[in-house]
């Protein structure tokens, strides 16, 4: 019943609420920090979330199929790291592209097959590989915490590339969430995800091939933080592994989760990844400006996280009949 | 007997297959992974490190594990509850500095310290209580984010004060005796997590608050429809899973006097690691605190131990994320598939070769051949019974049998067309008889021998016996009581057809055919029980002989019936005095003339005959096949047969229509009358037995005329 005084709550969702924040916070933000408006600075906010970007599409697609896939950071730091090492140690850049690749696949594989079946909860499969990607690469293959790029290798160049001013790896994130966006929208396999996200059991009687299509998700969310991992190797010319022992795991969720997209599955899209890294790029950098220390920063990240996993729980509550047991 | 034939009955009968399933019924086979898991890792690392089970190194391992097994243990509870604490490092380092600011920068005393850190834990604790149990999150994410914002603040503190507590002088005595002086050979802190644990254990198993954990664990909606307070009660797990992190966090600034960046890192994914490794469940409800300490044991000797090996960065990730993916796989596969392999491996058939037996067949002309007569029998109580198995008659000519739903029914005399429910007593009232005072004894189908007085008072007389010592199911419960009957003396012999299986899996027994079934003898003098025989292929009917010195008792799969002497030179020991009947006996009782009826509660097939010398065959039969396909005794034509008190059969009658007694369970004569009961039948039938004597009653029988 829509009566005259109070707008409509129920009709605003997440994502509106997101992107009316973000909006005020560029406003003020532009009016009251000095260079934040700078054309410099507002590239620098979108390069400063592709990378995160790139890793919250992938998130966001398994997301959107039940998941959550918690070794997306371990293999985008490990495999390039691994990449570097091997190049570093002379072997042929095809052939190390080759095994890295196996690699990157591997995981996925493993992640896919575990949750899909053996019936494993994703959360834990994806929490143990990601701990072993990490242990194992840095153990048994490389030797130390950072793995420089090669002199005058590919990798370094596409950390030049620079189009129109801006560099690359925001053409890719631009490229990979509009490609992202038709696969999701517009072909088949991309509504058969929604459909298994939202039930999986319904998504199975129909004959959609639900098993297969999880462990494709994985996988897929493997090779996108490959290239996020290469992208970062790009811009910094090194791959620093303790990124895996950092918050940018919990930033990736936090992009997806605070766009919108939810936990339970089967809602969200491209978009909502958009607005969540907008609005994540707009804090960041202002509290960059503003001189906040890095480690307030993961604490009013948290916060924030915090606040939109219980907005995400209040508007999406669990449905306690298609719940199962031991869904935690 | 074949070659083949011998080698089937050494491999069925000689290898104990059975013990395999019962083994997997036990819920201690739960703990048996992770134990041997527990030996394989002390013993491998203990060979592997020179020095390994020293004092001193042990010393210092059993410190840290007193910590950590306290966190391990809040992880246990709040996963036995059905949820998930990521933020115990958080809480644990958290805990710490408060501890360590209170002692080194406010300089106060230890218990203020303790209370600091105590009543950190308990906040943070509270918090992801509130969140997880009140506003129902997602446990996994919120406690994930609850851990980044803890660390967070963590990582702060500890940068702000880190110089201060450097420069800090104070000092205590209680402060290093918790961290560093050990009582009894074991450190303090060992000593409070043991007595943690202890109290832990008993409250989750002994408690209400405990079993309301377990059962919200184990079924949230079935607890809250229960009446359980859900969400109050996850709320407390996760309060006193903080409450043991802080514990924790307490004793570690005891030890090291000082929180550094450090402090409880990567403890989450350890202590969720060993509570998986040791085989608590993720979903919750199944596991136990030991199991807790086994897999923190587990995991911390593996850590400990890679360390002192000397492996480079990174090792103990790789270790833990291997050991949490394989704990975590194999408890979700053995979840789903425990009840799918104890299915598969239950049913353990024997091999068995029947005798030669004579023709039951009309016109045979055996003493067993079978007519038609009962088909004429009368019909009492058509269509309101379930599963008359035992009927029985009083001194007032009134008739009772048990019923499928439990309860004692009464149809009064004379024309048995009113009736009424005597007594509920629940289970299945199968087999009945009347004691010197008129209380109707039943043995009731999975429950165990009752009584009911003449004013209908239940009362329960046994459902247990001794356990004996070889066997691995719990022998000592009455699985399937079947028939009883009173001595003069007024004990009351009765028989349990089976170890092995619940009443109404009668006929996975017949497949399986193993030899559990026994006699019993229950002595209201002193109310103890008795196992007199074992080892008999399905013991049913049970019956006095005449002059009361012995019993007659019917072994179904066998069709056999054997003579129990209670007096007499061959007193205590059983002879058998009918074999290789076609017949499979059920219910035994007096007849007027001097001898016994014997129930049929069907007959002896050439087909299975021929599988129960098969016992491969079966095996392969209850695996692959829909139950309503398997080879089991034919119970669609049974009979009543007469027998002497030497086992000479005299008559054998039967429904060869099949219209109104295919199955007979039991019959019993009364004033010249036969009324005949079957367990799957919807009537008693009442049977007008020519010549026989028509003022002969069963309580007459047995108690004398009326007194």
């Amino acid at each position: 019943m829509n009566t005259i005084g109070w707008p409509n709550f129920r009709s605003l969702n997440q994502e509106g609420i997101v992107f009316a924040i973000a909006v005020v916070l560029f406003v003020a933000a532009a009016i009251g920090l000095p260079g934040f408006i700078d054309p410099n600075n507002l590239v620098a906010i979108v390069r400063s979330v592709s990378v995160l970007g790139i890793l919250a599409l992938g998130m966001a697609v398994v997301i959107i199929g039940r998941g959550i896939d918690l070794s997306a950071v371990a293999i985008m730091a490990m495999s390039v790291a691994w990449y570097l090492q091997l190049l570093n140690s002379g072997t042929p850049d095809g052939l190390a592209f080759a095994y890295v690749l196996a690699g990157v696949l591997a995981i996925g594989l493993l992640n896919g097959f575990l949750v899909a079946y053996a019936d494993v909860p994703a959360i834990f499969v994806t929490l143990a590989t990601g701990s072993f990607v990490f242990g194992y690469v840095r153990s048994q293959l490389i030797t130390q915490d950072a793995v420089p790029v090669p002199q005058g290798h590919w990798v370094e160049l596409l950390g030049g590339l620079r189009f129109l001013d801006i560099p690359i790896e925001v053409f890719v994130f631009a490229g990979l969430a509009f490609l992202f966006f038709l696969f999701l929208r517009y072909t088949k396999w991309g509504r058969y995800i929604y459909f298994a996200g939202d039930n999986p059991a319904a998504a199975r009687n129909i004959g959609i091939p639900v098993r297969p299509m999880l462990v494709l998700r994985y996988v897929l969310s493997a090779l996108v933080a490959l290239i996020a991992g290469l992208l970062t190797a790009a811009s910094l010319h090194s791959i620093n592994t303790r990124v895996v022992n950092s918050t940018l795991l919990y930033d990736i969720v936090l992009v997806a989760v605070i766009g919108g997209i939810g936990l339970s599955g089967g809602r969200g899209g491209v978009r909502n990844v958009l607005v969540g890294a907008a609005l994540i790029g707009i804090l960041l950098n202002a509290m960059t400006i503003i001189d906040i220390p890095l480690l307030t920063q993961n604490l009013i990240k948290a916060a924030i996280l915090l606040g939109a996993i219980i907005v995400d729980g209040i508007i999406n509550p669990r449905d306690e009949q298609t719940a199962q047991q031991g869904d935690i | 007997m074949s070659f083949r034939e011998r080698l089937q009955s050494w491999r069925y009968n000689l290898v104990p297959d059975h013990v395999v399933g019962e083994i997997l019924t036990k819920r201690w086979t739960d703990n048996a992974i992770p134990f041997l898991a527990l030996v394989a890792t002390l013993a491998t690392f203990g060979s592997i490190i020179p020095g390994f089970f020293k004092l001193t190194a042990l010393q210092e391992s059993t410190r840290q594990l007193g910590e950590f097994s306290m966190v391990v243990t809040g992880m246990t509870v709040v996963m036995l509850g059905g949820g998930i604490d990521l933020s115990v490092g958080s809480i644990f380092a958290l805990s710490c500095f408060s501890a360590v600011y209170v002692f080194f920068i406010l300089e106060q005393s230890v218990w203020l310290a303790l209370a600091a850190s105590l009543a950190t834990g308990l906040i943070f604790g509270a918090i992801n209580g509130y969140l997880v149990g009140y506003l129902r999150l997602r446990a996994f994410l919120t406690t994930l984010v609850t851990f980044i914002f803890g660390r967070a603040l963590f990582d702060i503190l500890v940068t702000t004060y880190a110089a201060d507590v450097q420069l800090s002088t104070a000092t205590s005595d209680v402060l290093d005796f918790i961290g560093d002086s050990t009582f009894w050979g074991l450190s303090v802190s060992v000593w409070l997590a043991i007595i943690l644990a202890i109290i832990t254990h008993i409250a989750l198993t002994r408690s209400r608050p405990g079993w309301h954990v377990l059962a919200v664990g184990g079924s949230r909606r079935s607890a809250h429809n229960a009446g359980i307070r859900v969400r109050r009660t996850v709320f407390m797990t996760y309060v006193f899973s903080g409450f043991c992190a802080s514990i924790g966090g307490f004793l570690i600034a005891c030890r090291l006097s000082g929180a550094g960046p450090g402090t409880g890192l990567n403890l989450e994914i350890m202590a969720l690691t060993a509570a998986v490794v040791g085989g608590v469940s993720l979903g919750g409800g199944r596991g136990s605190v030991i199991k807790g300490l086994m897999g923190a044991i587990i995991v911390l000797t593996m850590t400990n131990g890679l360390i002192r090996l000397g492996y480079g960065t990174g090792t103990n990730q790789m270790v833990l994320g291997i050991m949490l993916a394989v704990a975590v796989t194999i408890d979700i596969r053995w979840l789903k598939n425990r009840h799918k392999v104890l299915n598969e491996v239950y049913v353990a058939p024997v091999y068995l070769k029947m005798g030669e037996t004579q023709s039951a067949a009309p016109g045979s002309g055996t003493p067993y051949e079978l007519d038609n007569r009962l088909s004429a029998a009368n019909h009492i109580g058509l269509g309101e019974l379930e599963g008359p198995e035992d009927v029985i008659l009083d001194r007032a000519d009134n008739l009772y049998c048990g019923t499928r739903h439990g309860e004692i029914v009464r149809f009064f005399a004379p024309d048995y067309v009113r009736s009424e429910v005597f007594a509920h007593i629940g289970g299945f009232p199968l087999g009945l008889a009347f004691d010197k005072s008129g209380n109707l004894i039943s043995c009731v189908g999975a429950m165990g021998l009752y009584s009911v007085s003449p004013d209908r008072e239940v009362k329960r007389l046994s459902a247990e016996t001794s356990r004996s010592w070889t066997s691995i199911v719990d022998d000592a419960r009455l699985r399937d009581p079947n028939d009883c009957d009173i001595a003069p003396d007024g004990r009351i012999y009765f028989t349990d057809s089976t170890k092995r299986y619940d009443a109404h899996d009668w006929a996975l027994d017949s497949i399986e055919n193993r030899a559990t079934g026994r006699l019993l003898v229950y002595d209201p003098k002193d109310g103890s029980t008795k196992t007199l025989l074992d080892g008999y292929r399905y013991t049913n009917g049970v019956c006095m002989a005449h002059d009361g010195k012995s019993l007659f008792f019917a072994e179904s799969w066998a069709c056999r019936v054997h003579r129990y002497w209670l007096e007499g030179p061959k007193a205590g020991t059983a002879e058998c005095v009918i074999r290789d009947m076609p017949g499979y006996p059920d219910n035994i009782n007096r007849a007027s003339d001097g001898n016994y009826w014997m129930a049929w509660l069907g007959m002896r097939t050439p087909s299975f005959d021929l599988s129960l010398r098969h016992p491969d065959m079966r095996k392969r039969m209850t695996r692959r096949l829909p139950q309503d396909e398997w080879l089991f005794p034919n119970i669609n034509t049974g009979g009543v047969v007469k027998f002497n008190e030497k086992g000479g059969i005299v008559e054998a009658m039967g429904d060869l229509t099949g219209g109104a007694h295919p199955m007979v369970t039991s019959m019993r004569e009364h004033k010249g009358y036969l009324f005949v009961g079957g367990i799957l039948n919807n009537r008693i039938g009442r049977y007008k037995i020519s010549g026989a004597d028509p003022n002969w009653t069963s309580p007459a029988s047995y108690w004398g005329a009326k007194p």
